[in-house]
């Protein structure tokens, strides 16, 4: 299980972890794109859930309550979003942007006094027995809750989407807001339900970095990952399992350059710091040149006002 | 059949900024009746349906259901009160299957297997037969409507709103549809339909209520009056088929020599070796079956696909290798069939579109700056001349409803004096009047000296504007024949591809 100096075994395991964020952002993106709305401000959402996240667990000394706070955090953010594109009709790409940017400086500001401080810590899942099976245990069983929450919502947004009512809805809107409309449905409502939503996944996702990844609180702690996350979201080709597999994939990448770096390895790190976007870049075009469709909601970044 | 009253609206009212939609309507429906709705583009009878199916709400006036106040708020609503509708533009999605685009229309919908089966067997009983996991975007116009209405049938409504059905269909589809809806009349289910086909409205119809400018101008039973009583009461005015004055023609003004173009996607029709020549003063009609190389010629011809220079000819000039503008400039413009995206932005004012294609003609810029006035000043012009009903010139041309969005953009080609002007479909979807005017409008251009191409699929258009007549098939164009004395055989043969016995023979020799 040797690949040169690097653990293989050790390496998945930190894979694993190293995708939580970027997996739980790309995730909650999906079902905002799924409903035909382009958020470009994961960045931002993301870092005002670590900051947010990591004061909650540090002023309550749980870091549930963390994360919790993390995911509020980011839905409060996706809240400024939804009302100057959903009610003012703002242009979604330049909201978005001007979103990250906004997080950025205001998690800073927020975040004065905090560094230095060390989160309650998230401990791994306790199963007992289980976590000692050579090499299974360590890749499925050494984990802290929010890995498996995290695998367990890409199941449930699979589901939901797939074969339930609310996400033939969503996907309905996404498609054709003037056909949703015209049957009947609120656009404009189940877009801001899913705004908040991805704000709050975006919240726990940027929660773990400063809750269990780094844990601490920098400034620009979240350094790039909802850009990432936005990249999956295109490389899934909106599909909840390939979120999934693109995490894995990235944060993979992540893991290696570490473990890289550690193994005193002489391919310079900006190779592999650049290498998930040339990745995504590459995907991009071999799908869109070939047949297959790139899958996107039809209606994805176009405002929709409800004249006549 | 009519003896108890399904429906009855009474005194309704609309009002947009700038327009009243609908001004103290009233109507009644009976149980198993098929009621058409007549009216011009803009009459006020969408408006109309929208109030009754919940998605807009009125401003006076009060609607019984089967004798219960009825004042839905929303589409559910008018849905469960036994009211469906099956919408103008497809209220579809594409990217998903025909199961899930018709649970999407229903309030309670069986899970997906189930639904599956109950649209296969509702389907077939109505002769509309639909394959439930096919994807939306796969199906045909006719098909997609059948989505439509199998979404409406599954929850047995007792009335059921058509807005321009037949628009988009072919004739056997149209057969299809009415012999659907003749049956479910005669199972006790009411019809509202909506159209300004007034043939349609004869043989399917029991009633008529007709809006004119958002009034009730009349009802009537369609079967007992002509078609042209009711376009009359329609339109309101008597109408008077164009007027052409004699004329002596000029020298040519348009010539195709040798043009041909390959086609530009793998669907369309490659344009061969077609020649014609216009005079100016004469109207060239150009008929043909849809996909034969209409949009094709149109192209070729407003320069936005080039040729060789010879190919095309203006005024005796070389042409075929200029753009759009250049020939323009030389004095042809043209009008394409597609309103919204090709002739006109959608999203962009009436002005800011009259500036698109009249900057050059009209000196609309100046060193590269817009002369806002002067444009503005256009477009009110063309929106007065040619009498399109808009609250003003700052309107995008999305809001305006075909006909109008026609006169304005066919308005917008005539006011620039060209000396050749060529129009694809230009009373496609149009209504009577309208068509009556813009027709007119093209007549009365050819007898101020321009040369006129008018490429259409309406026979009867083509006979009533056409001096010369020729027709398209697989990309070939006939020789003109002079309209006077054609007879519909003839024109028949000509559609089909027999160009008189010299072409014929070379056209089978290469199919």
């Amino acid at each position: 299980m040797e690949l040169g100096s690097i653990n293989l075994v050790t390496l998945i395991a930190t894979l694993m972890v190293a995708a939580v964020p970027i997996m739980l952002a790309a995730l909650g993106e999906l079902v905002v794109e799924k409903s035909g709305v382009l958020n470009l401000g994961v960045e931002g959402m993301m870092i005002m859930g670590a900051i947010c996240g990591f004061m909650t667990a540090v002023a309550t000394g749980s870091p549930v309550l963390g994360f919790v706070g993390g995911a509020a955090g980011g839905a409060a953010l996706s809240l400024a979003f939804a009302f100057l594109t959903q009610s003012l009709l703002a242009n979604q790409v330049a909201t978005g942007l001007a979103l990250t940017l906004f997080g950025l400086g205001l998690s800073s500001l927020l975040g004065q006094g905090y560094n230095g401080i060390k989160p309650p810590p998230t401990g791994a899942v306790p199963f007992g027995p289980l976590a000692d099976i050579p090499v299974l245990g360590t890749i499925l069983f050494s984990h802290d809750w929010v890995v498996y929450f995290s695998i367990a919502m890409i199941a449930a947004v699979w589901w939901v989407l797939k074969s339930t009512r609310t996400g033939l809805i969503i996907r309905a809107v996404g498609e054709s807001h003037d056909a949703a409309h015209a049957l009947g449905y609120k656009v404009n409502r189940i877009r801001l339900a899913c705004i908040l939503f991805g704000g709050a996944l975006a919240g726990m996702g940027g929660a773990y970095v400063s809750l269990v990844r780094v844990p601490q609180w920098t400034d620009g702690i979240t350094a790039g990952a909802g850009w990432i996350a936005l990249a999956i979201v295109v490389f899934a080709s909106w599909k909840p399992w390939r979120v999934l597999i693109g995490a894995y994939l990235f944060g993979g990448i992540t893991g290696l350059q570490l473990s890289l770096q550690a193994a005193g390895s002489k391919i310079p790190v900006e190779y592999l710091s650049m290498s998930p976007y040339l990745i995504t870049i590459l995907v991009l075009v071999i799908m869109s040149s070939g047949r297959a469709s790139l899958n996107a909601p039809a209606a994805l970044g176009q405002n929709f006002h409800a004249a006549r | 059949m009519t003896d108890a009253k399904l429906l009855t609206i009474e005194g309704i009212s609309k009002s947009y900024p700038g327009v009243k939609a609908n001004e103290n309507v009233s109507l009644s429906i009976g149980r198993g009746e098929v009621h058409a709705l007549l009216g011009e583009n803009g009459a006020g009878k969408s408006t109309l349906v929208k109030m009754i199916y919940g998605l807009v709400r009125p401003d006076e006036g009060r609607m019984t259901f089967l004798g219960r106040t009825f004042a839905p708020t929303k589409p559910s609503e008018a849905r469960s009160t036994g009211v469906g509708m099956v919408f103008q533009h497809f209220s579809l999605f594409e990217a998903l299957n025909v199961a899930e685009n018709v649970a999407l229309g229903m309030d309670n919908p069986p899970p997906q297997r189930t639904l599956a089966q109950r649209i296969r067997e509702v389907s077939d009983g109505y002769g509309l037969p639909l394959d439930p996991n096919r994807l939306v975007g796969e199906l045909s116009a006719g098909e997609r409507q059948r989505v439509e209405i199998i979404r409406c049938l599954l929850q047995s409504p007792k009335l059921l709103i058509m807005d321009e059905p037949t628009s988009v269909l072919t004739p056997q589809e149209v057969e299809i549809l009415f012999t659907t809806l003749r049956q479910l009349a005669a199972e006790g289910t009411s019809i509202l339909y909506i159209s300004h086909k007034l043939e349609e409205i004869r043989s399917l119809c029991d009633a008529a209520t007709i809006l004119r400018r958002g009034k009730v101008v009349g009802s009537c039973t369609p079967r007992e009056k002509s078609a042209r009583e009711l376009a009359e009461m329609m339109v309101g005015a008597t109408l008077t088929p164009p007027e052409r004055a004699a004329k002596d023609l000029g020298d040519v003004a348009l010539e195709a020599r040798g043009l041909a173009v390959p086609s530009l996607n793998p669907f369309g029709t490659s344009l061969k070796d077609i020649s014609f020549t216009v005079r100016k003063g004469e109207v060239l009609a150009i008929g043909g079956v849809a996909g034969n190389g209409q949009d094709e010629l149109l192209l070729a011809l407003s320069g936005e696909v080039r040729s060789v220079p010879g190919a095309v000819r203006i005024d005796g000039h070389n042409s075929g290798h200029l753009g759009p503008n250049e020939r323009r400039a030389a004095g042809l413009v043209t009008g394409p069939e597609e309103r919204l995206g090709h002739a006109a932005a959608p999203d962009m004012s009436l002005t800011e579109n009259a500036l698109l294609t009249g900057a050059l003609r009209m000196g609309l810029t100046n060193n590269g700056f817009i002369d806002w006035v002067k444009t503005r000043e256009y477009s009110e012009q063309i929106i007065k001349t040619f009498d399109v009903r808009t609250p003003g010139s700052h309107t995008a041309a999305r809001a305006l409803s075909g006909g109008n969005l026609q006169k304005f953009v066919i308005g917008r080609e005539i006011l620039q004096t060209p000396g050749v002007i060529i129009v694809n479909q230009p009373t496609w979807g149009v209504d009577a009047a309208a068509a009556a005017f813009i027709r007119q409008a093209l007549l009365d251009r050819a007898a101020a000296g321009a040369a006129v191409v008018v490429i259409s699929q309406d026979i009867d258009e083509l006979l009533e504007v056409g001096d010369r007549f020729a027709a398209l098939n697989e990309g070939r164009l006939s020789d003109p024949v002079p309209v006077k004395g054609l007879t519909v055989d003839q024109i028949g043969l000509m559609l089909g591809g027999a160009h008189g016995m010299h072409k014929a023979e070379v056209h089978h020799a290469q199919a």
